[in-house]
């Protein structure tokens, strides 16, 4: 119904005038995607069981955009730009990770466990090529330059990207059917259970999992070391033998084989991905970096599981047309009053 | 005799305090800037001097202190209170920075102009007039612009007046950033060490600059700075901080022969130390 | 060097390279284009293309090979790629003329066009509005907006909604939707006043977005998805264009046509932006507009001057947006439909995008950037799908070769005796960052 409703305004608009250049083919769609899964309609929601229930789902959700948060907030840390590509770089993990795993499964019939585990690989490892890629081209000849100048950049790959896929893969959305299904019920009363499925289980102990791997990474390895160095002072670390464009590619790659993850995590748990899920997860995950405070993977972590939750619980007890404005205001409320978010270093103004 | 900064101070600070955490970069400094004088503020690297000039200048508030600033008028003004914009409209008190921070991309002109702001604001009835087109804000223009001039001259920049103040030598970026600090007409002028990174010549220039702003009697200097040249040759007035604490405070002879400002520097690097070693002696 | 190196070891490794970039292109394409995903009648189905593959890899393989042989030279990257076209520095006329010429063209081209250039040309000045509007944020007061697109959705509706619940007219309404939009400049803008560099940009890319979910989601008043439709067209001063007997046609004694209409919509839009022009020209000239570069180029600075920053700010976003909001309304009237579809987010990256290409704070740079991008967008109607595509590219191209737009230098705002223009290398960005 929505769909014939669009299409007769479009005609609508074309024929007295050239349509608007820029206009997103599907914006109204973006609607349903991140929607949380909704619960049996004539449940009250008043009980305890919907208040965990929602917990869960907030925090899987959480989950995704911490995964994917954390590539924004490496990126931002070590060359102080937003990434704005990142989102479709998180489709694009979603998209390689769906064609492999159809091709995995095909190939390999029933062992699902190995299926998903080489699905992962494959992934994330593919998809770190395009994080390189975009870094190489788009953004290192950049290095030296204004501001300004790589953000424009990020904005034309971000469309770039989308339109690549929508243009070899189709825009209409791909289904998958759910592939770990069942979980155990927590609570259950006559009229409600609470359900904490196997994927989620899944996605979070996944996402765990990755956190810890990688805050080793940071804190104790010679890339992480490399890492910080480039953070604090770029000529510097350069002066002390830090190879700069490889560490920054090294950087781009970890956030997109990161996003990759989320990417799995997302088609498995909504089965359903299309060309324009990574502006909006994007643009969330964003704000779940900025909101733990820009540069801090723990702080990407909180905010994305803050993000997460403050969107499902609106959902669930306000008005679910309205969990982005949910998001979006905190996230304004939480930079007025403290700008360099919850983790973040305060910043002194230096005069 | 009571010293002129007691008599007739245009700045009075005390107890001033400022804590960042758990790091004191002021404590319980109190201190006078006499009228019409050049006072300097001296002290080793870390001393707290610039965070005394942010405090005044209302970039930082100071976690406890009052600083008093009385105009020629009469009028005073509690500086702890006001907003940094405020200080410099109202409390007229302008200030130039460590490292520089001209407008770059604009003319020579412009940053003057941009100095007389206000002036400006009020010919162009906040700027209604002047996007009609008014005469009144053509006439306050040209004032602007005259007066922007004459400080050119004075600085000997005159001929560049259309050139970018990035494309200056950093000397003369020096004395612009005191040229545009004095475009706002301020009773104190605060510097924060406007000879680092000049040579001899530029140097005597600036000294030059600042006693004759002295001779107007109509703007006082408080300065930052690590040139003990400069220090003793110019000014009226000098105190010594150390460790955000104030050891010494008195005229520069005093000064020069006081134990606790010697032994405060004997431990800092050679070549200030040499500094010191030859004002003292020469 | 260049000589040192023999034929041989540059084909050699001009060979290696292409090899390298080959090897990448085949991992970046070989899932998203190898392998199509469509759905069938048992869920998804694949289909293989390696043929596309094969030829995506043997044209980045060739490709290489030859840039780094005929194009590039042994070594570097072959960076200004638009090292041939003059610098703007040096060629002080080059804008002036180009601006008299641009203006001519503009003001005469209804004489000798049509339906579909006429059309195109009140969606290009549009688009030359609102980056006119915006550089005025952006480029000029340097403060990131990523939301522009809000105000010109304030506009648009204001109009639509007084139209629709009062009735009033489009003449009437104009300035009110500009005033409206203004004034919620100044409500987005007081929050955001302490907020810096990225910052700033993603907020107000917040609020952009929070403004579009509402009128998404505010059926009763806004219409929803479904937007408002029968938004009343302007008439000439208070005589429609109809076909009737008191329309415009008949008025002035001529035969109807609805090319009327579209003319005086684009002289109205060209007068709509010639005036953004004006009072932008004119505000650079004045202590507000002076105050908008300093706070560019240094707000630690305009602040020991005595230049309150927040309503220096203020003023930047109250005035950018009410040329926003007054562009928003030109674009209800025209289109006598509007939608939230209209002011997503895209329009807002397409808007600065306008601005950073045509050079931060160079009007006319501005206006090319907005002919270059939107005529090019209509050059490649033809292929549809692919022009979004190209734009994308384009957009990185652009900015990598000349990454401080078209027209990279500044015009002094006030002059002694000699008009120096400023280079790109020394005019700051705004909010501190370099």
């Amino acid at each position: 119904m929505a769909r014939v409703r669009a299409c007769a305004r479009r005609c609508i608009g074309t024929t007295a005038v050239p349509a608007l250049p820029v206009r997103l083919q599907r914006p109204a769609k973006e609607q349903r995607q991140f929607r949380a899964r909704r619960v049996p309609a004539n449940v009250s929601g008043n009980s305890m069981e919907y208040f965990i229930q929602q917990l869960i789902n907030g925090v899987t959700l959480g989950s995704i955009y911490g995964l994917i948060a954390i590539g924004y907030t490496m990126v931002y840390g070590i060359i102080g730009m937003i990434n704005f590509a990142h989102g479709d770089i998180f489709m694009i993990g979603a998209f390689i990770a769906l064609i492999a795993f159809l091709v995995l499964s095909a190939v390999a019939g029933g062992a699902l466990v190995l299926v998903l585990f080489v699905t992962l690989l494959v992934a994330m490892l593919l998809t770190s090529v395009y994080g390189w890629t975009v870094e190489r081209v788009a953004y290192r000849p950049l290095r030296q330059s204004f501001r300004l100048a790589p953000l424009i950049t990020a904005i034309g790959m971000s469309i770039f990207l989308q339109n690549y896929v929508q243009i070899a893969q189709g825009a209409r959305v791909k289904p998958l059917p759910p592939q770990i299904e069942g979980g155990f019920i927590l609570m259950e009363t006559e009229t409600f259970a609470v359900n904490l499925s196997y994927i989620q289980i899944l996605i979070v102990v996944l996402t765990v999992g990755l956190m810890i791997g990688f805050t080793f990474l940071i804190q104790g390895t010679a890339l992480g070391r490399a890492q910080r160095a480039c953070e604090q002072d770029k000529k510097m670390a350069a002066l002390l033998g830090v190879n700069i464009d490889r560490t920054v590619s090294i950087t781009f790659v970890l956030g997109a084989a990161l996003a990759a993850v989320a990417g799995l995590m997302f088609l498995l748990y909504y089965g359903v991905i299309d060309f324009f899920i990574g502006f909006l997860a994007g643009i969330k995950a964003f704000t779940a970096a900025v909101l733990g405070g820009i540069g801090s993977l723990p702080g990407a972590m909180l905010g994305g599981l803050l993000i997460g939750l403050i969107e499902t619980f609106w959902s669930a007890y306000f008005s679910i047309e309205y969990k982005d404005v949910a998001a979006f205001s905190i996230l304004a409320i939480v930079l007025i009053f403290l700008p360099s978010g919850l983790l973040g270093r305060p910043e002194i103004e230096k005069v | 005799m009571t010293p002129r900064w007691e008599e007739d101070p245009v700045l009075t600070i005390e107890h001033l305090t400022m804590r960042f955490g758990g790091l004191v970069a002021a404590s319980e400094l109190s201190f006078q800037v006499g009228r019409d004088e050049i006072t300097a503020v001296i002290g080793p690297n870390g001393a707290g001097k610039t965070t005394v000039f942010n405090c005044i200048t209302g970039f930082y508030r100071p976690t406890v202190g009052r600083m008093t600033l009385r105009r020629r008028s009469g009028a005073t003004f509690l500086l702890e209170r006001m907003a940094d914009y405020e200080i410099s409209r109202i409390a007229k008190v302008a200030r130039t920075f460590q490292n520089i921070r001209l407008f770059s991309g604009m003319t020579l002109l412009e940053n003057l102009l941009v100095a007389q702001h206000n002036a400006l604001m009020r010919a162009s009835q906040f700027t209604i007039g002047g996007v009609l087109g008014l005469p009144s804000y053509r006439a306050g223009e040209r004032r602007a612009v005259d007066k922007a001039l004459a400080w050119l001259q004075r600085i000997d920049l005159g001929h560049r007046a259309d050139d970018a103040a990035g494309d200056l030598p950093y000397g003369d970026q020096r004395r612009l950033e005191i040229a545009r600090a004095m475009c706002t007409g301020p009773e104190l002028l605060c510097l924060d060490e406007p000879a680092a990174g000049l040579n001899p010549r530029e140097s005597h220039a600036l000294t030059g600059l600042l006693s004759s702003i002295r001779e107007e009697r109509e703007t006082s200097i408080l300065l930052i700075e690590h040139d003990m040249s400069v220090v003793m040759e110019i000014s009226d007035h000098v105190v010594v901080l150390d460790h955000g604490e104030k050891i010494a405070d008195g005229t520069p002879q005093q000064i020069r022969d006081d134990e606790a400002v010697i032994a405060a520097y004997l431990g800092v690097p050679d070549e200030e130390l040499d500094e010191i070693e030859e004002v003292i002696t020469g | 060097m260049v000589n040192a190196m023999g034929w041989g070891e540059r084909l050699q490794a001009a060979l290696k390279e292409a090899g390298i970039a080959a090897l990448i292109t085949f991992a970046l394409i070989c899932v998203i284009i190898g392998l199509k995903t469509d759905i069938g009648p048992d869920g998804l189905e694949i289909t293989q293309r390696w043929d596309l593959v094969a030829s995506g890899v043997a044209i980045v393989f060739v490709g290489r090979l030859l840039l780094r042989l005929v194009v590039w030279g042994p070594e570097g990257q072959g960076r200004g790629l638009f090292s041939s076209i003059p610098k703007a520095r040096e060629m002080p006329w080059l804008g002036k003329v180009l601006g008299v010429a641009l203006l001519a063209i503009a003001i005469t081209l209804p004489f000798y066009s049509g339906r579909y250039v006429v059309d195109l040309g009140i969606l290009v000045l549009t688009y030359v509005m609102l980056g006119w509007g915006l550089n005025i944020v952006v480029g000029l007061a340097g403060l990131l907006d990523l939301g522009y697109v809000a105000f010109y959705a304030v506009g648009a509706y204001s109009y639509a909604l007084l139209a629709h619940y009062f009735g009033w007219s489009f003449w009437l309404c104009l300035p009110l939707a500009g005033i409206l939009a203004g004034f919620w400049g100044i409500i987005l803008g007081f929050p955001v006043l302490r907020l810096r560099g990225d910052y700033l940009a993603i907020v107000t890319l917040a609020f952009g977005e929070i403004i579009r979910v509402v009128l998404l989601n505010w059926y009763q008043f806004t219409g929803g998805p479904d937007g408002i439709s029968g938004i009343p067209r302007p008439s000439f001063f208070g005589i429609p264009f109809s076909r009737g007997e008191d329309g415009f046609a008949a008025t002035f004694g001529l035969d109807f046509t609805s090319m009327h209409r579209i003319i005086f919509l684009y002289y109205l839009i060209l007068i709509l932006a010639l005036i953004t022009n004006a009072v932008t020209l004119r505000l650079r000239r004045l202590p507000l507009g002076r105050a908008w570069e300093a706070m560019r180029e240094d707000e630690i600075a305009c602040r020991s001057l005595g230049i309150s920053t927040t309503n220096t700010k203020l003023s930047a976003f109250a005035i950018g947006a009410m040329f926003g909001g007054i562009a928003g309304s030109f674009f209800a009237t025209r289109q006598g439909f509007i939608s939230p579809e209209s002011f997503v987010f895209m329009e807002s990256a397409l808007i600065l995008s306008i601005v950073v290409l045509g050079g931060l704070g160079s009007q006319i740079g501005v206006a090319i950037a907005a002919i270059v991008m939107i005529g090019g967008f209509e050059v490649f109607r033809e292929l549809e799908q692919y022009r979004m595509l190209i734009f994308g590219a384009l957009l990185v191209f652009i900015m990598v070769n000349r990454p401080r737009g078209l027209m990279a230098r500044r015009e002094p705002s006030i002059v002694l005796k000699e008009r120096k223009a400023i280079g790109a290398d020394l005019v700051a960005q705004g909010e501190g960052h370099r």
